[in-house]
């Protein structure tokens, strides 16, 4: 879930609901616009010197197909008459309208444009994929794909001669137009065709540099992945088998055996479903820790939930340690297997609940030298601007509340990390 | 009349321990380790609580409790999974189950969120109250939507809280000075604002913790 949404969208000509080669529809889909809106937008820039067409075969010869599984579907050609309608009605239009003058650099426009897809075709041609693609697309005529297959250095040859062919007739055509103009605009047809020359190698290269890109690219994620996967396996080795072997070890010893899967139970749910925020930095991260050295010095489980999240400081810190001695407490005297630790961060003050179900305690009988809740607990907390309260009925469990009051400013809840 | 539950989990093992250690308390009627199993081996049975593995190959217990729901709302299911990760509990409880507990819990304990879960109650967790609260919880920066619909009264907060401090139910109702059955309909009330009513603020949240 988390994956495909992360997955950058990659641009792709689309297989179904195309027209000609799925440029447009690859593109709709890429820019969420609807198809037609793309189409009619290459059409509108065929007026302007056929700069749609050049877009479309430039687009066409550098985009990949979108790798499809089952059948892929026919296009539809029914379409495509009303696009030629009105884009033959925009080029007579505009010949029309801007008369003679339109004539040169329209004719210019075209042959530029006949440059692009001869070029288009060369780069198409010369991929092998592309002719695995045409047998594919070509399923009730197996014998036309031996054809293919079998002919295929012809086939290409007679491809990149006839794009070669087309590339020749745009230039010379070019040259033939501009030639005659013996001003000074011949300066800047020179430069102008200079441009367009670089332009055609560009697009004769592009596509090669582009593929490569993508092969690259897609290694590199494949490398990800393997890394990945590596780090995982050397996980479950170093911490998982080396613990199961150990509780195979000890499978007598059942207060070894639990201690041993707590342990790695913890370790392995960190691992698969938190988020890693340091223990020093984190009020949250700093309580689990916490927790998990008195789960595993004390054998015993720890019930943590904690709500909201804010910075540490001294203060804070302060609060994590009485926390942790109210738990070492319960742990040692309680008497039970499972204590619960509940904080809350809320706008005005943090608040801390440890809770256990165990043999309680009066506070009365606690000797005078015995500093674990007077000192680690009540004074901790009142020498940092808190409070605690211990409430605890014999028989009935013991919990301990801890409070300590913030600013509202320096609150930060746990969505904003 | 002892209850009956039908175990749904793709591991063998997990069903045997689940059904030898249940045996005593509840009636297991059926067992099944895929959806498809699972769906319809429930119609057949109609049991009164399920038993439903979050984790499963094609679409795990959420895919079961979709299927379900429509057609059978008298059957209470219950999720047991080993993960108590927010998503997984939080997607569960949406979907419609009435409780969630982790494969950590002691049979005597599993067999009261049975019954619990059967009686029409919500089972939850500190962990999961936890989740709720997170949820709800207060913001500056948060738009006050519609307040009735969109948060938790303070009463229910606080059962709440208490529950996230590990407290039971009669704890709580001593706590508060109020009955058992109140607390009950308490909890029920988040369950149900959980599931129907807070969609704005619920994925708001996590969209947030990027959940979704």
């Amino acid at each position: 879930m988390i994956d495909t949404a992360r997955q950058p969208r990659r641009l792709f000509r689309a297989r179904d609901h195309r027209v000609v080669a799925g440029v447009a529809s690859g593109l709709a889909r890429h820019l969420r616009v609807s198809p037609l809106a793309v189409r009619a937008a290459f059409v509108i820039l065929l007026g302007f010197n056929g700069l749609g067409l050049m877009l479309y075969a430039g687009f066409w010869a550098v985009l990949p197909y979108e790798r499809v599984t089952g059948e892929p579907r026919r296009r539809d050609v029914a379409q495509l008459v009303p696009f030629i309608a009105i884009g033959v009605g925009l080029i007579l239009l505009q010949v029309l309208v801007l008369g003679e003058n339109a004539g040169v650099t329209g004719t210019a426009g075209w042959l530029v444009a006949i440059v692009a897809v001869g070029a288009g075709i060369i780069w198409h041609e010369s991929t092998p994929e592309r002719r695995r693609q045409w047998t594919e697309a070509l399923p009730r005529f197996p014998w036309l794909g031996t054809f293919l297959e079998e002919s295929d250095r012809r086939l290409f040859l007679f491809r990149f001669i006839g794009g070669g062919l087309l590339v020749a007739v745009g230039v010379i055509g070019m040259v033939a137009v501009y030639v005659p103009a013996e001003n000074s605009e011949a300066v800047v047809n020179g430069m102008l065709f200079a441009g367009l020359g670089l332009a055609g190698v560009a697009v004769v290269a592009a596509p090669v540099l582009w593929r490569t890109m993508s092969l690259l690219r897609a290694e590199r994620e494949g490398r990800i992945r393997e890394t990945e996967r590596a780090e995982l396996a050397a996980m479950v080795h170093d911490q998982v088998l080396h613990t199961l072997a150990l509780i195979q070890r000890n499978a007598d010893d059942v207060k070894a055996v639990q201690r041993l899967a707590r342990g790695q139970e913890r370790s392995l749910r960190n691992w698969l479903y938190k988020p890693t925020a340091s223990p020093t930095e984190r009020f949250a991260a700093a309580l689990e820790e916490a927790a998990a050295e008195v789960e595993d010095t004390y054998a015993i489980a720890v019930e943590v939930v904690v709500v909201g999240d804010r910075e540490t400081d001294e203060r804070v810190a302060a609060l994590v340690m009485a926390a942790r001695e109210a738990l070492v407490n319960a742990a040692r005297h309680a008497g039970v297997a499972t204590v619960s630790l509940y904080a809350e961060v809320e706008e005005d003050q943090l608040s801390v609940f440890v809770r256990d179900r165990g043999a309680g305690f009066d506070m009365e009988s606690v000797e005078e030298n015995r500093h674990g809740v007077r000192g680690s607990i009540l004074g901790r907390m009142s020498r940092h601007g808190g409070r605690a309260e211990i409430r605890s009925e014999l028989g009935d469990g013991t919990e301990v509340r801890l409070f300590l009051p913030m600013d509202r400013d320096v609150v930060t809840s746990g969505r904003e990390r | 009349m002892s209850l009956r539950v039908f175990l749904v989990d793709d591991h063998a093992m997990f069903r045997a321990g689940v059904r030898a250690e249940l045996g005593a308390h509840v009636d297991v009627v059926g067992e099944a380790s895929t959806v498809a199993e699972a769906v319809s081996r429930i119609a057949a049975t109609t049991p009164d609580v399920v038993l439903l593995d979050v984790h499963m190959p094609d679409g795990g217990g959420r895919a079961v409790l979709e299927a379900m729901r429509k057609s059978h709302p008298q059957v209470r299911f219950l999720a047991l999974s080993v993960s108590d990760a927010a998503e997984d509990v939080i997607g569960l409880i949406r979907a419609g189950a009435r409780g969630y507990v982790t494969k950590t819990i002691s049979p005597d304990e599993l067999a009261a969120a049975i019954r619990r879960v059967a009686e029409g109650d919500a089972v939850f967790s500190p962990r999961l109250a936890g989740f709720v609260l997170d949820a709800f919880a207060a913001r500056p920066d948060a738009p006050v939507a519609d307040p009735e619909l969109d948060q938790l009264t303070n009463r229910e907060r606080e059962v709440l809280r208490l529950l996230a401090r590990g407290y039971a139910y009669k704890e709580i109702a001593k706590e508060l000075f109020i009955s058992i059955k109140t607390v009950e309909t308490h909890v029920s009330n988040v369950l149900r604002k959980l599931q129907m009513s807070n969609r704005y603020e619920l994925s708001r949240w996590a969209a947030d913790r990027r959940l979704v």
